[in-house]
């Protein structure tokens, strides 16, 4: 189901603030260094980011206040200019496409989270929902019927016609989820959407995220400052200072050979078993002993473990097709989980 | 933050008392030339107490010419500036007419005294249950019946024609303000350049008194209603502009890249992002705009507004105490309905409403249904019983021959004590301090000014203060500018004096508090007309008069900075006072006073400037000030005596309120509040 096709693409990307910071980027072969970058007088809000974002998976983007993470998914949808670079959306230069296109872009394969809810005051539930359709243009029946779907998906069935205000914030933050996958967007980008949330809501709004993940696999690009909830949702991260990604990778290899120094000290309390998938410690078998459970290759080992408790000494790992790929030893999940 | 406070205000306090001790050296050596160089200097250098003539600038002339240039022959082409002026007036007179026709006069057929009415006006019984129809739809039962109350208030008390005329000229400038001002705003807000054109003329505008707009305005547009709207306009757009600025700016960042990700063009996001976003900001602009609307209205009556305000400048003139206290109270009236509806219109417009749906057409509009029903009934009825079309004669109300007796009875029996007040008052205090201002060089004021901008806010603010002083002086203004700051002076000083005790008071006691918050916010609503007839009264005309209704009008910001100044502190720091073993005293003087002191020095900047506002209007009791000025270059339409002495009149505001802020902001560092 999952194609490893990129279909958004960061080349070379700059945000400078500051006046000129176009024409300083050719000047410097649009790489100019931290210390030429101070002595000019701007402020490097992003820094030379490559990424590439592939079809169907999540890719999160993890940094402190300040590392640059909120502009740069801004510079992914042009919401602000990029200083210099390239984005490509599907293939097509989102730096050269003209405004009535970027329009059209937002309009229908776009949609955005934000960490505040953005929701409008004035409007209902129902309303807020049905908002980026009505900028389009659809019919009110066509609009609504589409935002009640919406709403019925992320469990706001029945509060159709309250207002922003009257709900908690883990209600408001669903109709902002139901409201920027209305249009039915090909990207999806969560700027912290959980972060303005109590830790228990926001545990159950990560489930509730992974859950309407399985059935619409979209390509979503996700910004949190949370390490615990990047490990906890990624199948890629990149963490993200003073404006330049430090590292890249599955959570399993930022957990096990972080970059930095400043990499590492995200990592160094986080149990293994919980970043480490029953795929990398197994051992590739296709049939598995009688009656041993099978788990999927994307399960972390502190998730699978609990199976072991029965006496089960195997477990076996299927993939998406449920098909068996591997079996996982009970010796080795003990010996992985002692380690901490 | 409140941990913070309390150590760094201990510590700067520690590092500054070098500085403390340097500081008032500099004043000192300032002052002691200043005052060298006032007693010694004139044999010497004339020139610097009094501007010579020679070197006058004739900028009232030059504004004069360039508006008779204006008018006479300045040509876009196609039309000449005069039919520019004509055709605004022509398309304002429609919704005046509309308006005035709809409340007072009828629709006419013909013109002049040959007119005949074809339509009624709208029965006062209709206008009064319309007004708590519509109480009644903003906030329930209550409002309906002190709207109705107020409107039934001038019905009974003769004041029905004179309040309709300026209600239809409210109802046609005030929403025209809110919406130019809206759309300034907006256009501010989409382009940086409108917008720095526009700041400053806003700043400029708030500060020129509102007699100034009138002299331009009866210049190209003449004398009549249509221009007491077009300078109502003038008038209350600039704060609506400020507002909806700051509305539009204080929309959060997530929402306007809301607006883009969901692929607004750009007028989608002006009017279905933005300026619902911001409404909850931009209504109680709206509120702001009819109270500033209905001052200036009556303030216009000078250039033909009629209605209320014209029975109190009439009343001011024949000396008719009875007659203008009525009107005034008609005023107070108006003032208070037109308030409390507005408000409530700004809670009830920014707070969503459900949308009842699928149901008919009396249950979707109570309201329109009720009221239409009620003028039609009302209007037929009318016909038939003349009692219900307009109020019955004999049922009215005058009090103004009680008042003027009361004035009277006054008179006979208080009449030396007063007099000893106003005399005790004019010879101690007022004309000495008057003697002692006319007496200071200019030339030494303009330095002293400059030094005193340079202490406070550095270079560029000592040359504005310097700038504008000279301004002042070039201009030929000076001494009326003396008299100005002296009337505005002590009279802001008394205000003070009799503000911060009652700020002081009122802000540790909640209840008291509610009480006087009601009283200022109510004193506040009142155009300043209303003012200067109760001085009148008891003290006739000149400075002494004009102080008390300057005091009277200015006493509001002063309690009620004071008074949120104190009530803003930290109450943790109280606490924390109170673990010290402060007593009360200490308390208050130590640390309540002291971190209130920038707030407080904001309110006394307010009164300042409420005070120059009403010292203005004041002209009409005889002050020989810039008010004075702006008031004789009305009555004669001379454009460019009028704008210069309102500049002068603004630049003395400008010059107080960028000193005091600036005062305000060093209070703050040192207080560690910043």
């Amino acid at each position: 189901m999952t194609s490893p096709e990129a279909k958004l693409v960061c080349r070379n990307v700059w945000k400078l603030f500051g006046p000129g910071a176009a024409g300083f980027l050719a000047q410097h072969n649009g790489r100019p260094d931290a210390a030429a970058i101070s002595e000019a007088g701007f402020v490097g809000a992003v820094r030379q980011v490559d990424l590439d974002v592939r079809e169907g998976e999540i890719f999160v983007i993890m940094g402190l206040s300040g590392s640059g993470k909120s502009t740069l998914v801004r510079l992914m949808s042009r919401l602000i200019e990029p200083s210099g670079g390239d984005v490509l959306f599907k293939g097509e230069n989102l730096l050269q496409a003209s405004q009535a296109r970027m329009i059209e872009i937002r309009r229908h394969q776009m949609g955005m989270v934000f960490q505040h809810f953005a929701l409008l005051p004035h409007l209902t539930v129902l309303d807020n929902v049905a908002f980026p359709l009505d900028i389009q243009g659809m019919s009110r029946a066509k609009r609504e019927a589409r935002a009640r779907e919406m709403i019925e998906l992320v469990g706001l069935a029945g509060r159709e016609n309250a207002f922003p205000r009257q709900l908690s914030g883990g209600q408001q933050q669903r109709v902002g989820i139901a409201r920027s996958l209305a249009v039915e967007p090909e990207i999806w980008f969560l700027d912290e959407p959980f972060s303005a949330l109590d830790p228990l809501i926001r545990r159950e709004m990560q489930d509730e995220f992974m859950r309407l993940q399985t059935v619409l696999h979209k390509t979503i690009v996700f910004i949190t400052h949370d390490f615990d909830e990047a490990i906890r949702l990624a199948d890629r991260i990149a963490i993200m200072k003073d404006g330049e990604i430090v590292q890249a990778g599955t959570p399993e290899e930022i957990v096990l050979t972080p970059a930095t120094s400043y990499v590492a000290e995200f990592t160094k309390n986080v149990a293994r078993a919980k970043v480490i998938r029953t795929q990398s410690l197994m051992v590739a078998a296709d049939v598995t002993e009688q009656g041993a459970p099978t788990v999927s290759a994307r399960t972390n080992i502190a998730e699978a473990a609990p199976l072991f408790l029965d006496g089960v000494t195997q477990i076996g790992v299927a993939d998406e097709a449920g098909q068996i790929i591997g079996r996982l030893d009970r010796d080795a999940v003990v010996k992985l989980m002692l380690q901490g | 933050m409140a941990m913070q406070g309390a150590p760094m205000a201990a510590t700067d306090a520690a590092q500054a008392s070098p500085q403390q001790i340097r500081l008032p050296i500099a004043w000192i050596i300032a002052l002691a030339a200043f005052v060298a160089f006032w007693l010694f200097a004139k044999p010497l250098l004339p020139a610097a107490f009094e501007f010579p003539k020679a070197w006058y600038v004739p900028l009232a002339k030059w504004i004069s010419t360039a508006m008779k240039w204006l008018i006479d022959e300045a040509s876009f082409g196609l039309f000449s500036f005069t039919d520019l002026t004509r055709f605004v007036s022509a398309v304002l007179d429609v919704p005046y007419t509309l308006a005035s026709s709809l409340l007072s006069t009828g629709f006419l057929e013909g013109s002049g005294s040959s007119a005949i009415q074809i339509v009624p006006p709208l029965p006062w019984i209709a206008v009064i249950g319309l007004v708590m129809l519509l109480g009644h739809w903003l906030g329930g039962t209550r409002l309906a019946l002190l709207a109705g109350g107020c409107f039934l208030f001038l019905a009974v008390f003769g004041q029905w024609t004179s309040a309709m005329i300026t209600l239809a000229s409210i109802l046609v400038a005030a929403p025209l303000g809110v919406l130019l001002g809206l759309l300034f705003g907006i256009a501010a807000w989409r382009w940086r350049w409108i917008e720095r054109l526009v700041t400053p003329l806003l700043d400029l505008m708030q500060t020129i008194p509102v007699f100034a707009y009138l002299v331009p305005v009866l210049f190209l547009f003449g004398f009549g209603p249509t221009a007491a709207v077009i300078a109502t306009l003038i008038f209350a757009t600039p704060p609506m502009t400020r507002i909806a600025i700051l509305a539009l700016r204080a929309v959060p960042g997530e929402i306007i890249d809301l607006g883009h990700m969901v692929g607004c063009t750009e007028r989608q996001m002006t009017w279905r992002v933005m300026v619902p976003a911001a409404r909850e900001s931009l209504m109680v602009g709206m509120n702001q705009v009819i109270m500033l609307s209905l001052n200036m209205v009556i303030i216009a009556s000078m250039i033909g507004a009629g209605g209320l305000g014209f029975d109190v400048l009439a009343a001011l003139r024949r000396l008719d105490f009875g007659a203008g206290l009525e009107a005034g109270f008609a005023i107070v009236a108006l003032a208070i309905a037109m308030d409390r509806l507005s408000q409530a219109a700004a809670e009830k417009l920014s707070a969503p409403s459900p949308e009842v749906r699928n149901s008919g057409l009396v249950a979707r509009h109570p309201y329109i249904v009720a009221a239409l029903i009620l003028v039609l009934v009302t209007t037929v009825l009318g016909y038939v019983v003349p009692g219900i079309h307009t109020y019955p004669q004999t049922l009215q109300l005058s009090t103004g021959t009680f008042w003027s007796e009361v004035v009277a009875w006054i008179n006979i029996n208080f009449f030396d004590t007063l007099e000893a007040i106003k005399n005790a008052m004019l010879l101690n205090v007022l004309i000495p301090f008057k003697r002692f201002l006319g007496d200071l060089p200019w030339l030494g004021v303009t330095a002293l000014l400059a030094f005193a901008g340079y202490r406070l806010g550095g270079w560029r603010l000592g040359l504005l203060t310097a700038g504008l002083a000279l301004f002042i002086a070039a201009t030929g203004q000076w001494e009326k500018a003396m008299i100005t700051v002296y009337l505005c002076g002590i009279s802001a000083v008394l205000a003070a004096l009799i503000g911060l005790p009652i700020g002081i008071f009122a802000a540790t006691r909640d209840r008291v508090w509610s009480w006087v918050q009601v009283a200022i916010d109510t004193l506040q609503t009142l155009p300043s007309f209303v003012y200067l007839m109760p001085a009148v009264m008891l003290f006739r005309v000149g400075d002494f008069t004009a102080m008390i209704a300057v005091v009277a009008f200015a006493i509001a910001p002063a309690i009620r900075y004071t008074a949120l100044g104190i009530r803003k502190v930290d109450p943790k720091l109280i606490e924390a006072g109170r673990a010290m073993g402060c007593t009360e005293w200490q308390i208050l003087t130590r640390i309540r006073l002291k971190l209130a002191l920038p707030e407080i020095l904001l309110g006394l900047n307010q009164t300042i400037m409420f005070a120059l506002s009403m010292l203005v209007i004041t002209a009409l009791v005889g002050t020989r000030d810039l008010g004075q000025e702006v008031y004789i270059a009305l009555t004669k339409a001379d454009t460019g005596r009028g704008l210069v002495a309102g500049l002068s009149i603004a630049a003395i505001a400008i010059i107080a309120d960028r000193l005091i802020s600036a005062g305000a902001i060093h209070a703050r560092r040192r207080l560690g509040l910043e």
